[in-house]
Order: C-alpha cells, then structure tokens, then sequence
C-alpha cells in the first residue's frame, strides 16, 4: 500500500520537478503519468499483487471523486453561463461532438490496418471496480 | 470544523451518486455530477463562499494528482496492443484538436458570443489543468474553461458510449481515443467502467491531446483570434 503510494507521488514528484525546469506547458501529473507508463514497461514485473498496481487500480476506480471540488466551482461562473447560454451549450457540445466524431473516424480508418491484438478481451462490460 | 465537515459531505455525496447509479443503472446518475449538485446546493443554502469550500476539500483535490499517474496502469496493461498505433493515434488527435478548436471558436463567433467567450471555449477539450493555462495565455477566462471541460466531461460520461455507437465507431481502441481526445479525465474515468481497453486508449488519449493542443494553439489564435 505504501510502496504503491510512494511510486505514485514520486512519479507526480519527478513530473513536477520536469516541468519546473524545462517550463513544458504540461500539467506534472501529466508527465508523471508517461514517467511511470515507462518505469513499468522497463520493469516488466507483471502481477496483480504489484502495490504500484493496487492502489492505482483503487485510485482509479474512484477517479470520480477527485473532480469534484473543481467541478463545484461551475457554480461561481452560473451568472456568466446565464448570459451566454445559447452560444456556450451549442458551441459546448457543438464542438465536442465534431472533435469526438473525427478522431473516431480518422482512427478508425488506420486501424482497419491494425487488427486488435486479443480478440475480445476486454470487451464492453468487463467492470474493473 | 468545517474542513472535516465539507470533506465529509463531498465523499458522502459521492457514496450517494454511486448508489444512484447502481439503483437506477442510468449513465445519466455519474457520481462527480451527482455531487456536484449536491454540494452546490448545500454551498448555497448554507451561505459558503467556494473559495472556503475549495480550502477545506484540498486534501481531495490533491489525490486527483496520483489519480491522474495511475493512468499509466491501464496504459502499461494494452501495452501489447500499442504497437503500429503510435502514428495512427498523434494524427487522429492532431486532426481532432483542430476540428474541436476551430468549431468551438467559430460556433461561439456565430451565435454571438463574443470575443473573450472564444477564447474560453477554444482549449475546453483538454485536462483541466492544461485548459486553465491555454485559457490564460489565450486570453480567455482561465476558471470559465476549466468549467466548461468538467461539464463537457460529465456530457461525455452520459452519452459517449451511445453517441460513438451511433456514429459507428465500434474498435474499443478508436471509442477510447475518441473520447480521451475531447472528454480528458472524466470521460476517462466512465471509459474505464466500459472495459480496460478502452480506459487505457482514453487515458493515453488525454495526455498525448494535452501535448498536442499546447503545440497547437499558437497556429489556431494566430489564424482565427
């Protein structure tokens, strides 16, 4: 459990001390996140019962929970949307449709090129809570 | 006293929505929205500015950091599946930044929205804390776009799963770059409870999107700002 967290806040550590220094225009976590995506592929140590992988798994699962205090901050800005709602909503979803649609579609068409690795594993369903 | 009571009243919010949604089984109940409302409404009555909230609940705020590092645990589980799909995916999302960008710029300008707005909803697409700088250094109200990208994230985690079925997109790895690329976090936090592929390709999604919305933003403002 500690070992799991210690490897988790000593990523977000390293990624936060890389942006300090190179002034990258990324979050710390960001980086952490690619740091220890290469610290487990060099370490090639698979298991279930890996604490990196525990308490990240827990984490995860409860990734919900740790955008609400900004979330709750929308209600500061509700006199601004009042004013402009028919422009942001529109533009809002407007936008993410179209964004979520191309990225799909040119994705999908390289990957006709790139048959899935493992068949259905993992399929639409499979719960990791 | 109010630190342990906001903390408290955030998790038990949540706790709540996940039991909403485990009752109803409706992708509508999403727990952060939920909670949201909750706390919102018991910020009002009880006459609590946010800034005192967002002080008391810093402690779950800051969790969403190792949140954010576990991402690479999904990452690392696909990573069989990663293989010919680095240059697929950069210019899925290349294509993806500019469209979502360039259409919320534009939709904003035509509705009438104004020039500030514009620059709000450009940099919506990404994680929060990539939006609040993008935002800043566009111009925009920094605090406004990370709002538009929560809610934007909690859309996402209602329907994306209908909308990409609709649109036919049905490789789990595509559904998961898609909504990595323009939903961040949240839509990746729903993208998990689908299945592990499609929570690894979203997170990879959301951090390669941040990187390449940051590049090219200065092409976008110069062009359309």
């Amino acid at each position: 459990m500690i070992v799991g967290l210690l490897w988790l806040l000593g990523c977000q550590l390293a990624g936060t001390a890389i942006v300090e220094l190179t002034g990258i225009p990324l979050p710390g976590p960001v980086v952490g996140m690619l740091l220890l995506f290469v610290a487990l592929v060099l370490r090639r140590r698979d298991g279930e019962d890996d604490p990196v992988i525990q308490v990240g798994d827990y984490f995860l699962s409860h990734l919900q929970l740790f955008f609400i205090p900004a979330g709750v901050g929308v209600i500061a800005y509700l006199a601004v949307i009042r004013d402009a709602a028919v422009p942001i909503v529109v533009a809002l979803v407007g936008s993410w449709v179209l964004g979520l649609a191309t990225v799909g579609w040119v994705l999908s068409l390289f990957l006709r090129r790139v048959p899935s690795v493992a068949g259905t594993e993992g399929a639409p369903g499979e719960e990791i809570e | 006293m109010s630190v342990i009571l906001w903390l408290f009243v955030t998790v038990a919010a949540y706790e709540f929505g996940r039991w909403l949604r485990a009752r109803t089984r409706s992708p509508l109940a999403q727990p952060v929205a939920v909670a949201i409302v909750i706390v919102g409404t018991l910020l009002a009555v009880s006459g609590t500015s946010y800034a005192d909230y967002a002080d008391a609940t810093i402690l779950i705020s800051f969790l969403l950091g190792p949140a954010t590092v576990a991402l690479a645990i999904p990452l690392y589980h696909q990573v069989a599946r990663l293989k010919g799909m680095v240059v697929p995916v950069l210019v899925a999302l290349t294509a993806g930044a500019v469209v979502s960008m360039v259409s919320g710029i534009l939709l904003v300008r035509w509705l009438g929205g104004g020039d500030v707005l514009e620059r709000t909803m450009a940099p919506k697409a990404v994680t929060t804390p990539v939006a609040i700088e993008l935002a800043d250094r566009l111009g925009g109200y920094p605090e406004l776009s990370a709002a538009f990208a929560i809610v934007i994230g909690i859309v996402a985690a209602m329907v994306a799963p209908r909308v990409l079925t609709l649109i036919g997109i049905r490789d789990p790895r595509a559904r998961g770059v898609a909504v990595g690329a323009v939903s961040h976090g949240i839509g990746t936090a729903r993208m998990l409870e689908e299945s592990r592929v499609e929570g690894a390709f979203s997170g990879l999604a959301m951090g390669l999107t941040a990187v390449v919305t940051c590049l090219l933003v200065p092409l976008v403002a110069y062009l359309l700002l």
